[in-house]
């Protein structure tokens, strides 16, 4: 266990670019992810189209290849970055909004419909309906799925070790290079800083849960 | 109750028709509502009455033929059509209140969103209107905390804060209580007697003696006899009417 001891700082660094990697990538997903969901049940067709398109596309291919895109492809089309955070914030934030727009959809689904025709009876255009009506009243089903899908953000930034991004569990692979000896330990380490995150996350989850319940 | 209130037609139907799949709905429906006026729509179950209820605010599209509105025709989609509707009152069988918002949230919504009023303003309004249906003391009450005929009340006092030129009713007793039916009714009579114009399809054939300027009878989707209330329960003339006035009696 001195291993973790001795290298605190690294794990605490690596904890930190963690929680950054997936703090800014997670909101960029809400948002993004939010914005799909709506087109998706917006009532332009071509708008339709390209949520259904870009959701089932990205939901359905490797993390990998997101990143393959972000850090690789992308460069070779023009797109240039200092560090390789932006391409792995990229690819998460991508990857990510296709399962929030796929929960977020579930979430207005759930909304009985004569709660959208009544907003719409009194006047209210499109957005007025989702925003006011219908995203209010689905945040209380789409809570629970988004922690989770959260959860797998956070996970899912170990990825960008791969990538040249030194995040915990990039640390942890120095570590564990480092000290042959200590493998167990290490990895038990990187798994805790990784718990540290995501444990509070679920928690979050059954609070927020409880708050916004709404009585039907 | 013969006399009709003179003026042109506040809402117009001309030929329209609608389907759901092989199901012809509507079949050349055409109807006129002058302003003031109170129009019972009744029949059997399927006979595509709601539907033509709901087309009037386009709640369900048409495929043929035009519905009017103080002489504008209901437009596509969009900005028009949403200023159109909140002209158009429309209470639900199912209520449809916001479950996430205060009885005053419910009524103030719509002016205050839609038409821009001052909240202040919209709230004493809506405070207003909740008292005149009866419901002022649930004001701070979320919907799931009223009984339905309350929340009933509640809706028709949502769709008058637009004040809206015609009032839309789709069976608006059909999902309540027995003993709750009244207090709902009562409220649409005194609206009836303030001049309101209303489409009421209901089954409530008390109501429709009590408060209707014409009977609207249809069947398969179609409009088969449009009278008085006196002429058409007391005489009515297709063998359809008949059948249909027959078995609401027997029971």
């Amino acid at each position: 266990m001195d291993v973790i001891l001795e290298n605190l700082p690294l794990y605490w660094n690596g904890f930190l670019r963690t929680l950054f990697l997936s703090a800014v990538s997670g909101v960029i997903a809400l948002v993004l992810g939010t914005l799909l969901a709506a087109a998706r049940v917006s009532p332009v067709a071509a708008l339709r189209g390209f949520s259904t398109v870009y959701v089932e596309v990205l939901r359905n291919t490797p993390l990998t290849i997101a990143f393959f895109f972000a850090a690789i492809v992308l460069p070779r089309l023009g797109v240039k970055f200092e560090q390789f955070e932006v391409a792995a914030i990229i690819a998460l934030s991508t990857y990510t909004a296709a399962f929030i727009a796929e929960a977020v959809r579930s979430g207005v689904n759930s909304v009985p419909v004569g709660q959208a025709e009544a907003a719409r009876s009194i006047g209210m255009n499109f957005g007025q309906v989702l925003n006011l009506i219908i995203l209010p009243q689905a945040l209380r089903t789409v809570i629970p799925p988004l922690i989770n899908i959260l959860i797998a953000l956070v996970k899912n930034s170990s990825v960008a070790g791969a990538f040249f991004v030194l995040e915990l569990f990039g640390y942890g692979r120095q570590l564990a290079n480092a000290n042959g000896d200590a493998v167990i330990p290490v990895l038990l380490g990187v798994a805790f800083f990784y718990l540290l995150l995501t444990v509070p996350l679920g928690i979050l989850a059954s609070t927020v849960e409880r708050k916004v319940a709404i009585a039907r | 109750m013969t006399t009709h209130v003179p003026g042109d037609a506040l809402v117009s139907l001309n030929a329209v028709n609608k389907h759901y799949g092989q199901l012809h709905v509507l079949k050349d429906i055409n109807l006129q509502v002058r302003k003031g006026e109170v129009v019972v729509v009744i029949g059997p179950s399927g006979s595509g009455k709601s539907t033509l209820c709901r087309a009037i605010n386009r709640l369900e599209t048409i495929e043929g033929g035009t519905i009017s509105i103080d002489g504008k025709v209901l437009p596509e989609e969009g900005k028009e059509l949403a200023q159109l509707r909140a002209d158009v009152g429309m209470v639900f069988q199912s209520f449809n209140l916001f479950a996430h918002k205060t009885i005053l949230e419910n009524v103030t919504l719509g002016p205050i969103k839609v038409k821009g009023v001052a909240k202040a303003a919209a709230d004493k309004d809506a405070m207003a209107l909740l008292e005149r249906v009866g419901v002022g003391h649930q004001a701070p009450k979320l919907p799931a905390q009223l009984s339905g005929g309350q929340q009933q009340r509640v809706a028709i006092a949502r769709a008058l804060a637009m004040k809206p030129k015609v009032m839309l009713f789709d069976e608006p007793t059909s999902a309540l209580d027995p003993e709750m039916i009244n207090e709902v009714l009562d409220v649409m009579v005194q609206l009836a007697k303030e001049g309101m114009t209303m489409i009421v399809v209901t089954h409530e054939m008390g109501f429709a003696r009590k408060a209707a300027d014409r009977v609207v009878f249809m069947a398969d989707g179609q409009i088969v006899e449009d009278a008085t209330p006196e002429e058409f329960f007391t005489n009515p003339k297709s063998d359809r009417a008949k059948d249909f006035l027959s078995k609401l009696l027997t029971h």
